[in-house]
Protein backbone atom coordinates (compact mmCIF):
# COMPACT_ATOMS: atom_id res chain seq x y z
CA UNK A 1 0.00 0.00 0.00
CA UNK A 2 3.04 2.22 0.16
CA UNK A 3 2.60 4.96 -2.39
CA UNK A 4 6.14 6.32 -2.14
CA UNK A 5 8.04 4.30 -4.77
CA UNK A 6 7.59 5.33 -8.39
CA UNK A 7 6.21 3.15 -11.10
CA UNK A 8 9.54 2.59 -12.84
CA UNK A 9 11.14 1.50 -9.58
CA UNK A 10 8.39 -1.01 -9.00
CA UNK A 11 8.70 -2.26 -12.57
CA UNK A 12 12.46 -2.78 -12.19
CA UNK A 13 11.82 -4.68 -8.97
CA UNK A 14 9.53 -6.96 -10.96
CA UNK A 15 12.14 -7.52 -13.65
CA UNK A 16 10.63 -5.38 -16.41
CA UNK A 17 13.41 -3.96 -18.59
CA UNK A 18 13.48 -0.37 -19.77
CA UNK A 19 13.11 -1.70 -23.31
CA UNK A 20 9.93 -3.57 -22.33
CA UNK A 21 8.65 -0.47 -20.56
CA UNK A 22 9.28 1.76 -23.59
CA UNK A 23 7.58 -0.80 -25.85
CA UNK A 24 4.55 -0.58 -23.61
CA UNK A 25 4.66 3.24 -23.74
CA UNK A 26 4.79 3.09 -27.56
CA UNK A 27 1.83 0.70 -27.62
CA UNK A 28 -0.07 2.97 -25.25
CA UNK A 29 0.67 5.98 -27.47
CA UNK A 30 -0.58 4.20 -30.55
CA UNK A 31 -3.70 2.97 -28.71
CA UNK A 32 -4.51 6.50 -27.70
CA UNK A 33 -3.89 7.70 -31.26
CA UNK A 34 -1.03 9.92 -30.09
CA UNK A 35 1.98 10.71 -32.31
CA UNK A 36 5.22 8.74 -31.69
CA UNK A 37 6.80 11.92 -30.39
CA UNK A 38 4.61 11.53 -27.32
CA UNK A 39 6.26 8.22 -26.31
CA UNK A 40 9.06 9.86 -24.28
CA UNK A 41 6.48 12.08 -22.57
CA UNK A 42 4.42 9.05 -21.58
CA UNK A 43 7.53 7.25 -20.36
CA UNK A 44 8.62 10.29 -18.35
CA UNK A 45 5.21 10.75 -16.82
CA UNK A 46 4.89 7.08 -15.92
CA UNK A 47 8.40 6.94 -14.48
CA UNK A 48 7.60 9.76 -12.15
CA UNK A 49 4.08 8.63 -11.36
CA UNK A 50 3.35 7.84 -7.76
CA UNK A 51 1.06 4.93 -7.31
CA UNK A 52 -2.40 6.39 -7.27
CA UNK A 53 -4.77 4.92 -4.75
CA UNK A 54 -7.63 3.07 -6.40
CA UNK A 55 -10.79 2.03 -4.60
CA UNK A 56 -12.63 -0.59 -6.61
CA UNK A 57 -16.32 -0.89 -5.74
CA UNK A 58 -18.16 -4.00 -6.87
CA UNK A 59 -21.93 -3.66 -6.95
CA UNK A 60 -24.49 -5.66 -8.95
CA UNK A 61 -21.93 -7.41 -11.15
CA UNK A 62 -20.65 -10.85 -12.09
CA UNK A 63 -16.91 -10.20 -11.58
CA UNK A 64 -16.46 -10.76 -15.32
CA UNK A 65 -14.81 -7.36 -15.65
CA UNK A 66 -12.26 -8.25 -13.00
CA UNK A 67 -11.75 -11.65 -14.64
CA UNK A 68 -11.13 -9.91 -17.94
CA UNK A 69 -8.62 -7.56 -16.41
CA UNK A 70 -6.67 -9.93 -14.19
CA UNK A 71 -6.66 -13.28 -15.93
CA UNK A 72 -6.58 -12.86 -19.66
CA UNK A 73 -3.51 -10.67 -19.72
CA UNK A 74 -1.39 -12.20 -17.05
CA UNK A 75 1.55 -11.91 -16.96
CA UNK A 76 1.99 -9.03 -19.39
CA UNK A 77 3.36 -5.62 -18.59
CA UNK A 78 -0.14 -4.18 -18.74
CA UNK A 79 -1.21 -6.39 -15.89
CA UNK A 80 1.80 -5.34 -13.84
CA UNK A 81 0.99 -1.70 -14.42
CA UNK A 82 -2.32 -2.35 -12.85
CA UNK A 83 -0.77 -4.28 -9.97
CA UNK A 84 1.42 -1.32 -9.46
CA UNK A 85 -1.33 1.15 -8.86
CA UNK A 86 -2.24 1.01 -5.24
CA UNK A 87 -5.39 -1.07 -5.36
CA UNK A 88 -6.50 -0.42 -1.83
CA UNK A 89 -9.96 -1.98 -1.89
CA UNK A 90 -11.28 -4.70 -4.16
CA UNK A 91 -13.65 -7.42 -2.92
CA UNK A 92 -12.23 -10.14 -5.14
CA UNK A 93 -8.55 -9.29 -5.12
CA UNK A 94 -7.85 -8.00 -1.65
CA UNK A 95 -6.51 -10.33 1.03
CA UNK A 96 -8.32 -8.59 3.84
CA UNK A 97 -11.90 -9.49 4.66
CA UNK A 98 -14.73 -8.18 6.82
CA UNK A 99 -13.97 -5.26 9.11
CA UNK A 100 -10.32 -5.17 8.00
CA UNK A 101 -11.34 -4.71 4.38
CA UNK A 102 -13.65 -1.83 5.18
CA UNK A 103 -10.93 -0.37 7.36
CA UNK A 104 -8.53 -0.48 4.40
CA UNK A 105 -10.99 1.49 2.29
CA UNK A 106 -11.53 4.11 4.98
CA UNK A 107 -7.81 4.46 5.55
CA UNK A 108 -7.11 4.88 1.82
CA UNK A 109 -9.86 7.49 1.61
CA UNK A 110 -8.43 9.41 4.52
CA UNK A 111 -4.79 9.28 3.38
CA UNK A 112 -5.54 10.15 -0.26
CA UNK A 113 -8.49 12.47 0.23
CA UNK A 114 -9.19 14.36 -2.99
CA UNK A 115 -6.71 12.25 -4.98
CA UNK A 116 -7.93 8.66 -5.17
CA UNK A 117 -9.66 7.07 -8.11
CA UNK A 118 -12.89 5.12 -7.74
CA UNK A 119 -13.41 2.24 -10.12
CA UNK A 120 -16.92 0.82 -10.13
CA UNK A 121 -18.08 -2.37 -11.70
CA UNK A 122 -21.74 -3.29 -11.53
CA UNK A 123 -24.91 -1.26 -11.42
CA UNK A 124 -26.59 -0.28 -8.19
CA UNK A 125 -30.19 -0.21 -6.95
CA UNK A 126 -31.40 3.33 -7.56
CA UNK A 127 -32.48 5.84 -4.91
CA UNK A 128 -36.13 4.80 -5.31
CA UNK A 129 -35.64 1.06 -4.97
CA UNK A 130 -35.09 -1.24 -2.02
CA UNK A 131 -31.45 -0.71 -0.90
CA UNK A 132 -31.41 -4.27 0.41
CA UNK A 133 -31.08 -5.71 -3.09
CA UNK A 134 -27.33 -5.22 -2.95
CA UNK A 135 -25.21 -4.45 0.10
CA UNK A 136 -21.71 -5.00 1.37
CA UNK A 137 -20.81 -4.93 5.05
CA UNK A 138 -24.43 -4.05 5.69
CA UNK A 139 -24.17 -0.86 3.68
CA UNK A 140 -26.23 -0.27 0.56
CA UNK A 141 -24.38 0.24 -2.74
CA UNK A 142 -25.79 3.74 -3.09
CA UNK A 143 -24.68 4.88 0.35
CA UNK A 144 -21.23 3.26 -0.12
CA UNK A 145 -20.75 5.05 -3.44
CA UNK A 146 -21.92 8.40 -2.09
CA UNK A 147 -19.63 8.07 0.94
CA UNK A 148 -16.61 7.13 -1.19
CA UNK A 149 -17.33 9.81 -3.78
CA UNK A 150 -16.67 12.62 -1.38
CA UNK A 151 -12.87 12.57 -1.61
CA UNK A 152 -12.51 11.05 -5.06
CA UNK A 153 -10.55 12.72 -7.86
CA UNK A 154 -12.47 10.87 -10.55
CA UNK A 155 -14.68 7.87 -11.15
CA UNK A 156 -14.17 5.15 -13.73
CA UNK A 157 -17.25 3.01 -14.47
CA UNK A 158 -16.03 -0.32 -15.81
CA UNK A 159 -18.30 -2.66 -17.70
CA UNK A 160 -21.74 -2.19 -19.21
CA UNK A 161 -23.50 -2.56 -15.81
CA UNK A 162 -21.58 0.31 -14.23
CA UNK A 163 -21.63 2.47 -17.37
CA UNK A 164 -25.23 1.91 -18.52
CA UNK A 165 -26.97 -0.41 -16.05
CA UNK A 166 -26.25 -3.56 -18.06
CA UNK A 167 -27.91 -6.87 -17.27
CA UNK A 168 -29.44 -5.83 -13.90
CA UNK A 169 -31.18 -2.91 -15.65
CA UNK A 170 -32.48 -5.09 -18.51
CA UNK A 171 -36.25 -5.36 -18.69
CA UNK A 172 -38.03 -5.74 -16.30
CA UNK A 173 -35.23 -4.33 -14.09
CA UNK A 174 -36.36 -6.03 -10.86
CA UNK A 175 -33.89 -4.21 -8.61
CA UNK A 176 -34.50 -0.73 -10.05
CA UNK A 177 -30.87 -0.73 -11.18
CA UNK A 178 -29.23 2.51 -12.33
CA UNK A 179 -25.85 3.28 -13.87
CA UNK A 180 -23.04 5.05 -12.04
CA UNK A 181 -23.57 8.15 -14.20
CA UNK A 182 -27.12 8.40 -12.82
CA UNK A 183 -25.62 8.93 -9.34
CA UNK A 184 -22.28 10.68 -10.00
CA UNK A 185 -23.09 14.22 -11.05
CA UNK A 186 -20.30 16.44 -9.73
CA UNK A 187 -17.13 14.35 -10.26
CA UNK A 188 -15.22 13.62 -13.45
CA UNK A 189 -16.53 10.31 -14.82
CA UNK A 190 -15.25 7.94 -17.50
CA UNK A 191 -17.32 5.05 -18.79
CA UNK A 192 -15.46 1.99 -20.04
CA UNK A 193 -18.38 -0.19 -21.14
CA UNK A 194 -18.19 -3.72 -22.44
CA UNK A 195 -19.31 -7.07 -21.16
CA UNK A 196 -16.51 -7.21 -20.17
CA UNK A 197 -14.37 -4.34 -21.53
CA UNK A 198 -11.16 -5.10 -23.42
CA UNK A 199 -8.45 -5.34 -20.69
CA UNK A 200 -6.05 -3.11 -22.64
CA UNK A 201 -8.72 -0.42 -22.71
CA UNK A 202 -8.95 -0.41 -18.92
CA UNK A 203 -5.17 -0.21 -18.51
CA UNK A 204 -4.91 2.25 -21.42
CA UNK A 205 -7.31 4.69 -19.80
CA UNK A 206 -5.47 4.47 -16.48
CA UNK A 207 -2.13 5.09 -18.26
CA UNK A 208 -3.58 8.09 -20.01
CA UNK A 209 -4.83 9.45 -16.69
CA UNK A 210 -1.40 8.89 -15.08
CA UNK A 211 0.38 10.52 -18.03
CA UNK A 212 -1.66 13.65 -18.46
CA UNK A 213 -3.24 13.93 -15.04
CA UNK A 214 -6.61 14.61 -16.65
CA UNK A 215 -9.45 12.71 -18.22
CA UNK A 216 -9.14 11.62 -21.84
CA UNK A 217 -11.37 13.03 -24.58
CA UNK A 218 -14.79 11.46 -24.17
CA UNK A 219 -17.72 10.83 -26.52
CA UNK A 220 -21.43 11.49 -25.85
CA UNK A 221 -21.59 8.43 -23.61
CA UNK A 222 -18.49 9.56 -21.69
CA UNK A 223 -16.43 6.79 -23.32
CA UNK A 224 -12.76 7.54 -24.17
CA UNK A 225 -12.65 8.49 -27.86
CA UNK A 226 -9.29 6.76 -28.29
CA UNK A 227 -10.93 3.38 -27.77
CA UNK A 228 -14.61 4.00 -28.51
CA UNK A 229 -14.22 6.49 -31.36
CA UNK A 230 -14.96 4.06 -34.17
CA UNK A 231 -17.67 1.53 -34.87
CA UNK A 232 -16.76 -2.15 -34.92
CA UNK A 233 -18.32 -2.25 -38.39
CA UNK A 234 -15.96 0.40 -39.76
CA UNK A 235 -12.86 -1.46 -38.58
CA UNK A 236 -14.09 -5.01 -39.13
CA UNK A 237 -11.94 -7.24 -41.34
CA UNK A 238 -15.20 -8.73 -42.72
CA UNK A 239 -16.40 -5.29 -43.87
CA UNK A 240 -15.46 -5.83 -47.55
CA UNK A 241 -17.93 -8.74 -47.61
CA UNK A 242 -20.68 -6.47 -46.25
CA UNK A 243 -19.97 -3.90 -48.93
CA UNK A 244 -20.03 -6.57 -51.61
CA UNK A 245 -23.23 -8.11 -50.25
CA UNK A 246 -21.70 -11.45 -49.26
CA UNK A 247 -23.28 -12.80 -46.06
CA UNK A 248 -23.30 -15.88 -43.89
CA UNK A 249 -26.95 -16.94 -43.71
CA UNK A 250 -26.44 -19.52 -40.97
CA UNK A 251 -23.60 -20.56 -38.69
CA UNK A 252 -22.58 -23.51 -40.81
CA UNK A 253 -23.20 -22.51 -44.41
CA UNK A 254 -20.66 -21.76 -47.10
CA UNK A 255 -20.62 -18.05 -46.23
CA UNK A 256 -19.83 -18.80 -42.58
CA UNK A 257 -16.97 -21.09 -43.62
CA UNK A 258 -15.61 -18.47 -46.00
CA UNK A 259 -15.70 -15.82 -43.29
CA UNK A 260 -18.33 -13.60 -44.89
CA UNK A 261 -20.16 -10.79 -43.10
CA UNK A 262 -22.35 -11.73 -40.10
CA UNK A 263 -24.87 -8.85 -40.53
CA UNK A 264 -27.78 -11.18 -41.32
CA UNK A 265 -26.99 -13.33 -38.29
CA UNK A 266 -27.60 -10.30 -36.08
CA UNK A 267 -24.17 -8.64 -35.86
CA UNK A 268 -24.48 -5.34 -33.96
CA UNK A 269 -21.13 -4.10 -35.29
CA UNK A 270 -22.73 -1.23 -37.24
CA UNK A 271 -24.04 0.39 -34.04
CA UNK A 272 -21.32 -0.65 -31.60
CA UNK A 273 -18.37 1.53 -30.71
CA UNK A 274 -15.51 -0.43 -29.20
CA UNK A 275 -11.88 -1.39 -29.77
CA UNK A 276 -12.35 -5.17 -30.25
CA UNK A 277 -11.85 -5.05 -34.02
CA UNK A 278 -8.42 -3.46 -33.69
CA UNK A 279 -7.10 -4.64 -30.31
CA UNK A 280 -8.64 -8.12 -30.16
CA UNK A 281 -8.84 -10.25 -27.02
CA UNK A 282 -6.59 -12.66 -25.13
CA UNK A 283 -3.42 -10.79 -25.93
CA UNK A 284 -4.47 -10.08 -29.50
CA UNK A 285 -5.39 -13.70 -30.29
CA UNK A 286 -8.89 -13.23 -31.64
CA UNK A 287 -12.25 -11.61 -31.02
CA UNK A 288 -15.92 -12.61 -31.27
CA UNK A 289 -16.37 -11.78 -34.97
CA UNK A 290 -13.02 -13.41 -35.70
CA UNK A 291 -14.37 -16.54 -34.04
CA UNK A 292 -17.46 -16.46 -36.29
CA UNK A 293 -19.99 -14.99 -33.87
CA UNK A 294 -21.88 -11.72 -34.44
CA UNK A 295 -21.05 -8.76 -32.21
CA UNK A 296 -23.63 -8.45 -29.41
CA UNK A 297 -23.10 -4.71 -29.00
CA UNK A 298 -21.99 -5.07 -25.36
CA UNK A 299 -20.45 -1.60 -25.14
CA UNK A 300 -23.75 0.12 -25.99
CA UNK A 301 -26.60 1.10 -23.62
CA UNK A 302 -29.48 -1.36 -23.21
CA UNK A 303 -27.86 -3.99 -25.42
CA UNK A 304 -29.77 -6.77 -23.65
CA UNK A 305 -33.07 -5.26 -24.70
CA UNK A 306 -32.11 -4.25 -28.24
CA UNK A 307 -34.37 -6.76 -29.95
CA UNK A 308 -32.44 -10.04 -29.98
CA UNK A 309 -28.83 -10.99 -30.51
CA UNK A 310 -29.55 -12.91 -33.72
CA UNK A 311 -31.81 -10.37 -35.44
CA UNK A 312 -30.20 -7.99 -37.96
CA UNK A 313 -29.74 -4.40 -36.77
CA UNK A 314 -32.35 -3.07 -39.21
CA UNK A 315 -35.06 -5.54 -38.20
CA UNK A 316 -37.79 -4.06 -35.96
CA UNK A 317 -38.08 -5.46 -32.47
CA UNK A 318 -41.80 -6.32 -32.46
CA UNK A 319 -43.99 -8.87 -34.20
CA UNK A 320 -44.31 -6.68 -37.27
CA UNK A 321 -45.43 -9.33 -39.73
CA UNK A 322 -48.57 -10.01 -37.70
CA UNK A 323 -49.17 -6.29 -37.21
CA UNK A 324 -49.00 -5.65 -40.95
CA UNK A 325 -51.25 -8.62 -41.75
CA UNK A 326 -53.79 -7.58 -39.12
CA UNK A 327 -53.75 -3.97 -40.28
CA UNK A 328 -54.11 -5.07 -43.91
CA UNK A 329 -57.13 -7.21 -43.11
CA UNK A 330 -58.73 -4.48 -41.01
CA UNK A 331 -58.06 -1.98 -43.79
CA UNK A 332 -59.51 -4.27 -46.45
CA UNK A 333 -62.68 -4.69 -44.39
CA UNK A 334 -62.90 -0.92 -43.90
CA UNK A 335 -62.31 -0.34 -47.62
CA UNK A 336 -64.94 -2.96 -48.49
CA UNK A 337 -67.42 -1.33 -46.14
CA UNK A 338 -66.72 2.11 -47.59
CA UNK A 339 -67.19 0.79 -51.13
CA UNK A 340 -70.42 -1.01 -50.17
CA UNK A 341 -71.69 2.18 -48.53
CA UNK A 342 -70.86 4.24 -51.60
CA UNK A 343 -72.57 1.71 -53.88
CA UNK A 344 -75.64 1.63 -51.65
CA UNK A 345 -75.80 5.41 -51.66
CA UNK A 346 -75.63 5.44 -55.44
CA UNK A 347 -78.24 2.67 -55.69
CA UNK A 348 -80.60 4.41 -53.25
CA UNK A 349 -80.08 7.60 -55.20
CA UNK A 350 -81.07 5.86 -58.41
CA UNK A 351 -84.11 4.21 -56.76
CA UNK A 352 -85.29 7.45 -55.25
CA UNK A 353 -84.80 9.37 -58.47
CA UNK A 354 -87.95 11.20 -59.55
CA UNK A 355 -87.83 12.24 -63.20
CA UNK A 356 -88.68 15.85 -63.70
CA UNK A 357 -90.66 16.84 -66.74
CA UNK A 358 -90.01 20.08 -68.57
CA UNK A 359 -93.63 21.11 -67.99
CA UNK A 360 -93.17 20.80 -64.22
CA UNK A 361 -90.12 22.98 -64.29
CA UNK A 362 -91.81 25.59 -66.41
CA UNK A 363 -94.75 25.65 -64.00
CA UNK A 364 -92.32 26.32 -61.12
CA UNK A 365 -90.85 29.31 -62.91
CA UNK B 1 -27.71 9.43 -20.74
CA UNK B 2 -28.97 6.26 -22.34
CA UNK B 3 -31.86 8.24 -23.86
CA UNK B 4 -30.79 7.98 -27.55
CA UNK B 5 -30.82 4.19 -27.22
CA UNK B 6 -34.25 4.26 -25.57
CA UNK B 7 -35.43 6.47 -28.43
CA UNK B 8 -34.04 4.02 -30.99
CA UNK B 9 -35.72 1.06 -29.28
CA UNK B 10 -38.98 3.01 -29.19
CA UNK B 11 -38.92 3.80 -32.91
CA UNK B 12 -37.88 0.22 -33.71
CA UNK B 13 -40.58 -1.20 -31.45
CA UNK B 14 -43.91 0.40 -30.49
CA UNK B 15 -43.66 3.38 -32.85
CA UNK B 16 -42.90 1.13 -35.82
CA UNK B 17 -45.92 -1.04 -34.95
CA UNK B 18 -48.12 2.06 -34.78
CA UNK B 19 -46.87 3.43 -38.09
CA UNK B 20 -47.26 0.04 -39.74
CA UNK B 21 -50.82 -0.28 -38.41
CA UNK B 22 -51.87 3.13 -39.74
CA UNK B 23 -50.13 2.44 -43.05
CA UNK B 24 -51.65 -1.04 -43.38
CA UNK B 25 -55.20 0.00 -42.55
CA UNK B 26 -55.04 3.17 -44.66
CA UNK B 27 -53.48 1.64 -47.74
CA UNK B 28 -55.57 -1.56 -47.77
CA UNK B 29 -58.75 0.49 -47.27
CA UNK B 30 -57.95 2.78 -50.16
CA UNK B 31 -56.83 0.09 -52.62
CA UNK B 32 -59.72 -2.26 -51.80
CA UNK B 33 -62.20 0.59 -52.13
CA UNK B 34 -60.76 1.58 -55.49
CA UNK B 35 -61.03 -1.97 -56.84
CA UNK B 36 -64.46 -2.68 -55.37
CA UNK B 37 -65.96 0.52 -56.72
CA UNK B 38 -64.52 -0.44 -60.10
CA UNK B 39 -65.59 1.49 -63.14
CA UNK B 40 -68.87 2.29 -64.74
CA UNK B 41 -70.10 -0.60 -66.85
CA UNK B 42 -69.37 0.15 -70.51
CA UNK B 43 -71.99 -1.40 -72.74
CA UNK B 44 -70.32 -0.45 -76.03
CA UNK B 45 -68.83 -3.29 -78.04
CA UNK B 46 -65.04 -3.34 -77.34
CA UNK B 47 -62.92 -2.79 -80.43
CA UNK B 48 -59.88 -4.58 -78.99
CA UNK B 49 -58.78 -6.35 -75.82
CA UNK B 50 -57.88 -4.49 -72.62
CA UNK B 51 -55.06 -6.54 -71.14
CA UNK B 52 -52.20 -5.98 -73.60
CA UNK B 53 -52.87 -2.26 -74.21
CA UNK B 54 -53.06 -1.84 -70.43
CA UNK B 55 -49.56 -3.21 -69.95
CA UNK B 56 -48.25 -1.35 -73.00
CA UNK B 57 -49.39 1.92 -71.45
CA UNK B 58 -47.57 1.05 -68.23
CA UNK B 59 -44.39 1.47 -70.27
CA UNK B 60 -45.42 4.20 -72.71
CA UNK B 61 -46.62 6.48 -69.89
CA UNK B 62 -43.50 5.82 -67.84
CA UNK B 63 -41.09 6.75 -70.62
CA UNK B 64 -41.72 10.36 -71.57
CA UNK B 65 -42.59 10.97 -75.22
CA UNK B 66 -40.34 13.33 -77.23
CA UNK B 67 -42.87 16.16 -77.07
CA UNK B 68 -42.97 16.11 -73.27
CA UNK B 69 -39.20 15.93 -73.12
CA UNK B 70 -38.84 18.93 -75.43
CA UNK B 71 -41.26 20.97 -73.32
CA UNK B 72 -39.95 20.02 -69.88
CA UNK B 73 -36.54 18.33 -70.05
CA UNK B 74 -35.75 19.18 -66.41
CA UNK B 75 -38.90 17.51 -65.08
CA UNK B 76 -38.35 14.40 -67.19
CA UNK B 77 -34.65 13.88 -66.45
CA UNK B 78 -34.46 14.97 -62.81
CA UNK B 79 -37.84 13.40 -62.04
CA UNK B 80 -36.71 10.07 -63.42
CA UNK B 81 -33.29 10.28 -61.72
CA UNK B 82 -34.60 10.90 -58.23
CA UNK B 83 -37.46 8.40 -58.52
CA UNK B 84 -35.03 5.67 -59.61
CA UNK B 85 -32.50 6.76 -56.99
CA UNK B 86 -35.14 6.63 -54.28
CA UNK B 87 -36.18 3.12 -55.33
CA UNK B 88 -32.56 1.93 -55.45
CA UNK B 89 -31.80 3.33 -51.98
CA UNK B 90 -35.05 1.89 -50.62
CA UNK B 91 -35.02 -1.54 -52.22
CA UNK B 92 -31.39 -2.42 -52.90
CA UNK B 93 -29.64 -1.32 -49.67
CA UNK B 94 -28.86 -4.49 -47.74
CA UNK B 95 -30.22 -3.43 -44.30
CA UNK B 96 -33.48 -2.42 -46.00
CA UNK B 97 -33.74 -5.83 -47.69
CA UNK B 98 -33.30 -7.44 -44.26
CA UNK B 99 -36.16 -5.32 -42.91
CA UNK B 100 -38.45 -6.21 -45.84
CA UNK B 101 -37.51 -9.87 -45.44
CA UNK B 102 -38.51 -9.79 -41.78
CA UNK B 103 -41.81 -8.14 -42.72
CA UNK B 104 -42.85 -9.96 -45.88
CA UNK B 105 -40.54 -12.97 -46.07
CA UNK B 106 -39.24 -11.73 -49.43
CA UNK B 107 -35.57 -11.12 -50.13
CA UNK B 108 -33.41 -10.32 -53.13
CA UNK B 109 -29.74 -9.48 -53.72
CA UNK B 110 -28.66 -5.96 -52.81
CA UNK B 111 -26.19 -3.57 -54.38
CA UNK B 112 -22.71 -2.84 -52.98
CA UNK B 113 -22.93 -0.07 -50.36
CA UNK B 114 -20.63 2.45 -52.07
CA UNK B 115 -22.94 2.31 -55.09
CA UNK B 116 -26.10 2.83 -53.01
CA UNK B 117 -24.28 5.65 -51.22
CA UNK B 118 -23.46 7.42 -54.49
CA UNK B 119 -27.01 6.95 -55.77
CA UNK B 120 -28.39 8.38 -52.50
CA UNK B 121 -26.18 11.45 -52.82
CA UNK B 122 -27.41 12.04 -56.38
CA UNK B 123 -31.02 11.53 -55.23
CA UNK B 124 -30.66 14.05 -52.42
CA UNK B 125 -29.19 16.64 -54.78
CA UNK B 126 -31.93 15.96 -57.35
CA UNK B 127 -34.63 16.43 -54.73
CA UNK B 128 -33.12 19.76 -53.72
CA UNK B 129 -33.03 20.78 -57.40
CA UNK B 130 -36.66 19.73 -57.76
CA UNK B 131 -37.66 21.92 -54.80
CA UNK B 132 -35.74 24.92 -56.12
CA UNK B 133 -37.38 24.44 -59.50
CA UNK B 134 -40.79 24.25 -57.86
CA UNK B 135 -40.39 27.52 -55.97
CA UNK B 136 -38.74 29.43 -58.81
CA UNK B 137 -40.89 28.28 -61.74
CA UNK B 138 -43.91 30.64 -61.75
CA UNK B 139 -46.46 28.07 -62.98
CA UNK B 140 -45.24 25.31 -60.70
CA UNK B 141 -45.19 27.69 -57.77
CA UNK B 142 -48.74 28.79 -58.51
CA UNK B 143 -50.18 25.28 -58.69
CA UNK B 144 -48.24 23.93 -55.67
CA UNK B 145 -50.26 23.29 -52.53
CA UNK B 146 -49.28 22.73 -48.92
CA UNK B 147 -49.52 19.00 -49.54
CA UNK B 148 -46.90 19.18 -52.30
CA UNK B 149 -44.38 20.72 -49.92
CA UNK B 150 -45.40 18.34 -47.13
CA UNK B 151 -44.68 15.25 -49.21
CA UNK B 152 -41.41 16.75 -50.45
CA UNK B 153 -40.31 17.04 -46.82
CA UNK B 154 -41.62 13.55 -46.02
CA UNK B 155 -39.61 12.14 -48.95
CA UNK B 156 -36.47 14.16 -48.32
CA UNK B 157 -36.12 13.47 -44.59
CA UNK B 158 -35.68 9.67 -44.79
CA UNK B 159 -33.01 10.16 -47.47
CA UNK B 160 -31.00 12.82 -45.68
CA UNK B 161 -31.21 11.13 -42.26
CA UNK B 162 -30.28 7.80 -43.85
CA UNK B 163 -27.27 9.42 -45.48
CA UNK B 164 -26.21 11.06 -42.21
CA UNK B 165 -26.62 7.76 -40.35
CA UNK B 166 -24.67 5.77 -42.93
CA UNK B 167 -21.77 8.21 -42.75
CA UNK B 168 -22.07 8.55 -38.94
CA UNK B 169 -22.19 12.33 -39.21
CA UNK B 170 -24.33 12.78 -36.09
CA UNK B 171 -23.46 11.28 -32.72
CA UNK B 172 -24.40 9.20 -30.90
CA UNK B 173 -25.27 6.77 -33.64
CA UNK B 174 -28.54 5.47 -32.07
CA UNK B 175 -29.89 9.04 -32.23
CA UNK B 176 -29.44 9.48 -35.98
CA UNK B 177 -30.50 5.91 -36.76
CA UNK B 178 -33.59 6.46 -34.61
CA UNK B 179 -34.33 9.75 -36.40
CA UNK B 180 -33.99 7.99 -39.77
CA UNK B 181 -36.46 5.30 -38.72
CA UNK B 182 -38.84 7.93 -37.28
CA UNK B 183 -38.78 9.87 -40.57
CA UNK B 184 -39.62 6.68 -42.45
CA UNK B 185 -42.50 6.08 -40.03
CA UNK B 186 -43.84 9.58 -40.74
CA UNK B 187 -43.57 8.75 -44.45
CA UNK B 188 -45.49 5.50 -43.90
CA UNK B 189 -48.22 7.24 -41.89
CA UNK B 190 -48.67 9.98 -44.51
CA UNK B 191 -48.52 7.59 -47.46
CA UNK B 192 -52.12 6.33 -47.62
CA UNK B 193 -53.64 9.78 -47.05
CA UNK B 194 -51.62 11.98 -49.41
CA UNK B 195 -50.35 12.01 -52.97
CA UNK B 196 -47.75 9.51 -51.81
CA UNK B 197 -50.41 6.84 -52.42
CA UNK B 198 -49.32 7.07 -56.07
CA UNK B 199 -46.49 4.68 -55.14
CA UNK B 200 -49.16 1.99 -55.18
CA UNK B 201 -51.86 3.47 -57.42
CA UNK B 202 -49.85 5.06 -60.26
CA UNK B 203 -49.35 1.82 -62.16
CA UNK B 204 -52.91 0.65 -61.50
CA UNK B 205 -54.17 3.94 -62.95
CA UNK B 206 -51.83 3.63 -65.93
CA UNK B 207 -53.11 0.13 -66.62
CA UNK B 208 -56.71 1.36 -66.48
CA UNK B 209 -55.89 4.17 -68.90
CA UNK B 210 -54.30 1.73 -71.34
CA UNK B 211 -57.21 -0.68 -70.98
CA UNK B 212 -59.62 2.12 -71.87
CA UNK B 213 -57.49 2.99 -74.90
CA UNK B 214 -57.56 -0.67 -75.90
CA UNK B 215 -61.33 -0.88 -75.64
CA UNK B 216 -61.70 2.20 -77.77
CA UNK B 217 -59.15 0.94 -80.28
CA UNK B 218 -56.81 3.94 -79.99
CA UNK B 219 -53.03 3.96 -79.57
CA UNK B 220 -52.03 2.86 -76.07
Amino acid sequence: MAAESTLIERLREQGISRRGFLKFCAAAASMMALPPTMVPAIAAALEKARRPSVIWLSFQECTGCTESLTRSFSPTVENLILNIISLDYHHTLQAAAGEAAEQARKQAMKENFGKYLIVVDGSLPGPDSNPGYSTSAGQSNLSLLEETLEGAAAVVAIGNCAAFGGLPKASPNPTGAVAVQDVVKDKPLINIPGCPPVPMVITGVLVQYLTFGKLPKLDEYRRPMAFFGQAIHDRCYRRPFYDKGLFAESFDDEGARKGWCLYRLGCKGPMTYNACATMHWNGGTSWPIGAGHPCLGCSEPDFWDAGGFYKAVSVPTGDTRETLLGAGIAGAVAGGAAAALARKKAKDGRAARVPVEIEELEQKL
Amino acid sequence: MSDPMEFLLWVKGPMFELALTIFGIGLAARIVEIFLLGRKPNYAKPRRGELAPGFRTLISRTVADPGTFARAPFDVVVGLVWHLGFLIALLLFIPHIELINSLLGLAWPGLPNPLVDAVTAVTILSLIAVLIHRITHPVKKYISTFEDYLIWVATFLPLITGYLAYHRLINPYPLILGLHILCVEIFLILLPFTKLTHIFTAFIARWYTGATFGRKGVVS
